[in-house]
This record gives structure tokens, C-alpha cells and sequence, in this order.
């Protein structure tokens, strides 16, 4: 079976918000120079959620897609690392400037060009603008079965099993293949690769696409989706209070009687 | 001047959310003098109808059926297609919730148009729609317009404030008779599975009291439970120690879990990464317990005590008990 893993490079997420660079000229938000950009947390999940099933099948092929300049090869090696089979980039000028309405449409277009994908998976959002759209697009542009957010995913007799995360609950549900499946941080913690493993990584098939490789047009893609109009830091005008004492006992009676005083409790 | 429709959210129960009333509040802002119509879809949901107007819709669109009780897709996006197509909207308010999440990317890829997911702020300006979204967790925000139309949103629970019911309000009913055929869904629905309510329910509750790695292992929930039951709260946690699998994943305030908004949110051993705050920033009074001083949260807390988190929680416990005289 073939399965296509969506992940996308973005500035590192354990970048403390204070240290974030908001900069509302470009409509770009960047972590500080010399702090390296990371696969999206919930995209490495979604690598590990198609190990999972590649091993469980004992047979299968895992193509990573991201859209991105250069430097995302750098997380297509990640998760190539990670045990997964060749890689493809779209690093088109063009391209790689789209909000995720539009790179959803360019996803897609690569799964098409694939061809023989049977399952596609991707993070339920990305960790920078925070989304959650492109699993949604590609069952709707590709016009497969669609399951979101889940928490488990797996492929018996061409069908694929998820559970969903629900506020409250879990919903479990089977759709035919092909199929797209957006997965969640409870599935677990992404592996860690393997020293061999990122040896056999650098040997590993990596693909460059560009918008007329898929046939695509960069103009009409950007005609839909969002448009930025202001990028900032929200502000916080809060003096905060450090309650002391001679214990930390003492400290935690203060904060009772502070709290009290200020009509809280 | 817009014409808003809001797709109204249900509790589990069945009567209406507040999300709902948020929703149609903020539609009646930004429709100025346009129309707002409010979608209801699900089982048993047509005596809502007047609690809908009375928020402020001008108008009802009704789908019940025992087919809308869970949400299924497949189930909504005709019936979602078919108020659109009635009701000719400029923009479409959804829930952040586990309907819009997944409902309002979709039907933004269908009409060709943008879905601004998690807003927490909407306004008019210069004639468009302008949507407030934190991004990177809460780290910064964006100011969005939506190209194409209808115009989509999602709306974060408690972002908006909920009018006033005025019950002399009445609406045009219309009932909507599309009714659903799970025998051709592509995605069947197996199974739903509901975690045992027990106490207060997290968002409900008036104080809540988070737990994160700092407690050190699973077993300082039980202090923080002692606590909230004290104190007639809930408990919430991190993503981390959810993760962890140290406290249910029900619990999990934040971006991806839940958002609390109440008068006392007590964060212990949490650092406040902005996946946290964006499900905890909208309490009235944060307090942090934390042995770092300089952890995330608390910029955005009004009290904090820095220190070994047992011994601060241990004291804290006794003296909100004289306090109650128990």
C-alpha cells in the first residue's frame, strides 16, 4: 500500500512566545536567528501513525510531501529518518508563499500525480497558523472518505479504522480506501530516529516538483483562502502579585487569605 | 451591512450551548442592519427555535431529525448546503468545536472561498468582515478577511459575549425536511464513546485547577483534586501530562482540548506554553504556583507564588478550609 504523509517545516513551536518575531510588513512570524525550523509536532505524529501501519501490513511504500523552499528538504530527511521511503518537495517560488487553503490544492495535485496513494495522512493543524484546514481540503478536492482529528488509525482488507477525538469522547469509524485521515497528538509520541537510520536517509529518494510539474496555475490558487491584513503580539496590561512567606506553607495560607480579600473565593 | 447565518452547537444533553448565543450575539454585531438567520441541526432541537430568536435571530432554520443526533460529515454538509443555499449568507458562523473543526474547512474548500478557524474577535471595517485568530498557539494574532464568499468562521467558545434573551423576540421557522442517508456515507460511524461525567463539568466549573509536569508525577492530581473538591472546582491539565497519560485526556485545557474561562484558574507546575494559554487566557483571575519565576504564565497571571508546589498547595488547602469553616 502507498501512503502519502503530509508534513510541513515551521519555526521551532517550544519558541517561548516572548521570543517569537512577529513582523507585520512581510506578514511573517520567525523564531530567533540560530533557532533551526522543526516538522509540525502533529505532522511527525501523522509520519509515526503511517510506520505504525506499514508495519502492522508488513508491506507498503511511505512518500513524505511537503510544499516549502529548499530548506524543507530538511524535514522531508526527518521523517525519511524516521523509516519512511522517498520524499517529494514542491519548493516553487510560486508555491511556497500560499496559505494552507492553497497548499492543500497543491497536495492534493502531488497525491494525483502519485497516483497509486491509497491512504493520506496529516496533522489535524499545523503548529504555526494553528488551522486545521488541509486534511478537510484534501478529501474534498480529492473527494475521498475524510476522518479528523483521530487518536488511532489503522488499514484491515482496503479499509481503514479511526477513532476520532471528540471534546468529550471518542468516536470510532471505518471508511473504504483511498482515504484521508488527519491525526492528533494522542496517537503518541513520533520515534526517534535510529544513527543507521539517518545513515540509510541520506540515501533516500528525494523529488523536486514545480507548479508546472503538477499543473498547476500560483495565481488562481491564491484567489481563495485568507488574507493577512495585520500580524502582532497581543498584550497583556496585568501586574502580577508574587504572594511570599516565611514557608512555602505560610506562602500557600497567603494566597488563600489574598484571594479572599480580592473577593475571589 | 452582512447577512450572517450561525450554525447553532448543542450541549450533550441537547439544549442549546452557549456557544450558540455567543455566535448569534456576534452575528447581530457585525450584520448591522443585515439579516441573521440561525441554522439548527440535530435530534429533538426543533423547541429551540424561540431560546434561538430571542438571542437575536430573525429567522430559524430547523433540520431535526434522529440522524442529525451525531455528527457525521457526510449527515451535515447537505443540509448545511441547502440552508446556504436558502438563506444566501455573506458569512457563516460555525463553532470551534468538534462540528466546525471539521464542517467549516469543508465547505470553504466547496465554495471556492477562506474558513478563519478559532476567532476570537469579529468586526466590520471598511465594509469586510475582519476575523481575530491567535496563531502560533496563542503567540501572536492575525487579523483575517476571507477571500471568496461566503465568508466562514469558526468561533471560540467563550470569546464572545452572550446578549441578553428577550423572549418578546420571535423568528421566522423554517423547517428544512433534507434528511440524511447513512447508507451512502463513505465514513460509517461505528461507535461513540463518552467518558463517565463525574463532578462538575470543566467548563462549567467557576475554579479550576490545572495540573502540568511540574507536579512531578500522576499522583499530585490527587492533591489538586482534594483541592477542587474543596472548593467546588474541576480539575484541568496540560497537553504534556495528558500525553504523559497522567491525567484524562478529557481534561486537557488548550488549544487542542478545552477552554475554560473561569473566575479562578489556578495553574500548578504548568509553564504556560501558548498551546495552554490560548485554553485558559479568557479566565478572570489566573493564579500561578510554579518554582520557576519566569515561566510563561506568569505575564498573564494576577497571583503567583514561586516555590515547591506541594507544600504552597498543602497550605493553601488548610486555609481555604478554615476559610469555608470545614
Amino acid at each position: 500500500m502507498h501512503i502519502a504523509v503530509c508534513v510541513k517545516q515551521v519555526a521551532d513551536y517550544e519558541t517561548p512566545a516572548a521570543n517569537l518575531r512577529v513582523d507585520d510588513a512581510t506578514k511573517k512570524i520567525s523564531a530567533p536567528p540560530g533557532v533551526a525550523p522543526v516538522v509540525s509536532q502533529f505532522d511527525a505524529i501523522a509520519v509515526e501513525a503511517a510506520l505504525r501501519i506499514k508495519e502492522a501490513a508488513g508491506e507498503g511504500t511511505i512518500t513524505i510531501v511537503t510544499v516549502g523552499p529548499d530548506g524543507a528538504r530538511e524535514v522531508i530527511k526527518q521523517a525519511l529518518a524516521m523509516g519512511a521511503d522517498e520524499g517529494i518537495l514542491v519548493n516553487d517560488p510560486a508555491l511556497v508563499e500560499l496559505d494552507s487553503f492553497g497548499t492543500a490544492r497543491v497536495l492534493a495535485a502531488v497525491v494525483q500525480k502519485l497516483g497509486d496513494v491509497q491512504l493520506v495522512l496529516c496533522g489535524r493543524q499545523a503548529t504555526d497558523w494553528d488551522m486545521g484546514v488541509v486534511g478537510a481540503g484534501l478529501g474534498e478536492i480529492l473527494g475521498w472518505p475524510t476522518v479528523s482529528i483521530v487518536k488511532s488509525v489503522s488499514v484491515a482488507d482496503s479499509k481503514v479504522q479511526a477513532e476520532r477525538v471528540l471534546t468529550d469522547g471518542f468516536q470510532k469509524v471505518e471508511a473504504e480506501l483511498p482515504a484521508v485521515v488527519s491525526v492528533s497528538n494522542e496517537l503518541g509520541e513520533p520515534r526517534y530516529p535510529q544513527l543507521r537510520q539517518i545513515m540509510m536517509a541520506a540515501r533516500k529518494q528525494v523529488t523536486n516538483y514545480s507548479a508546472g510539474d503538477l499543473g498547476l496555475d500560483a495565481a488562481q490558487l491564491s484567489e481563495s483562502g485568507l488574507s493577512i491584513e495585520k500580524l502582532y503580539k497581543p498584550t497583556y496590561d496585568l501586574q502580577t502579585e508574587i504572594i511570599e512567606g516565611d514557608t512555602p506553607e505560610q506562602a500557600g495560607e497567603k494566597l488563600a487569605l489574598r484571594l479572599r480579600e480580592a473577593k475571589i473565593i | 451591512m452582512a447577512n450572517v447565518l450561525v450554525i447553532c452547537e448543542f450541549n450533550d444533553e441537547g439544549s442549546l450551548a452557549p456557544l450558540s448565543a455567543e455566535m448569534i450575539g456576534a452575528a447581530r454585531a457585525i450584520a448591522e442592519g443585515g439579516k441573521v438567520d440561525a441554522a439548527l441541526i440535530g435530534s429533538g432541537v426543533s423547541g429551540l427555535a424561540n431560546e434561538v430568536a430571542s438571542y437575536g435571530a430573525d429567522r430559524v432554520f430547523v433540520a431535526d431529525h434522529e440522524g442529525y443526533k451525531d455528527y457525521q460529515l457526510e449527515a451535515f454538509l447537505p443540509v448545511v448546503e441547502e440552508i446556504i443555499g436558502q438563506s444566501s449568507p455573506e458569512v457563516v458562523l460555525l463553532g470551534q468545536s468538534n462540528v466546525g473543526r471539521d464542517l467549516a474547512p469543508r465547505l470553504a474548500f466547496k465554495h471556492n472561498s477562506g474558513a478563519a478557524m478559532d476567532v476570537i474577535e469579529i468586526k466590520t471595517e471598511g465594509g469586510k468582515v475582519h476575523f481575530t485568530r491567535p496563531v502560533f498557539g496563542g503567540g501572536a494574532r492575525a487579523d483575517v478577511t476571507v477571500k471568496g464568499s461566503p465568508a466562514f468562521a469558526t468561533v471560540r467558545p467563550k470569546s464572545q459575549d452572550a446578549p441578553a434573551p428577550d423572549t418578546a423576540r420571535k423568528a421566522e421557522v423554517v423547517a428544512i425536511s433534507t434528511a440524511p442517508d447513512p447508507s451512502s456515507f463513505k465514513v460509517k460511524l461505528l461507535e461513540t464513546t463518552q467518558p463517565e461525567a463525574e463532578g462538575i463539568r470543566l467548563e462549567d466549573a467557576d475554579v479550576v485547577i490545572s495540573g502540568g509536569r511540574g507536579l512531578g508525577s500522576a499522583e499530585g492530581f490527587q492533591v489538586l483534586e482534594e483541592v477542587a473538591k474543596l472548593m467546588k472546582g474541576a480539575v484541568g491539565a496540560s497537553r504534556a501530562v495528558c500525553d504523559m497519560g497522567w491525567y484524562p485526556v478529557a481534561h486537557q485545557v488548550g488549544l487542542t482540548g478545552k477552554v475554560v474561562s473561569p473566575t479562578l484558574y489556578i495553574a500548578v507546575g504548568i509553564s504556560g506554553a501558548s498551546q495552554h494559554m490560548a485554553g485558559c487566557a479568557g479566565s478572570k483571575n489566573i493564579v500561578t504556583i510554579n518554582k520557576d519565576p519566569d515561566a510563561n504564565i506568569l505575564a498573564a497571571s494576577r497571583f503567583a507564588v514561586v516555590g515547591d508546589w506541594k507544600p504552597i498547595m498543602e497550605g493553601f488547602k488548610r486555609k481555604v478550609a478554615e476559610l469555608r469553616g470545614t
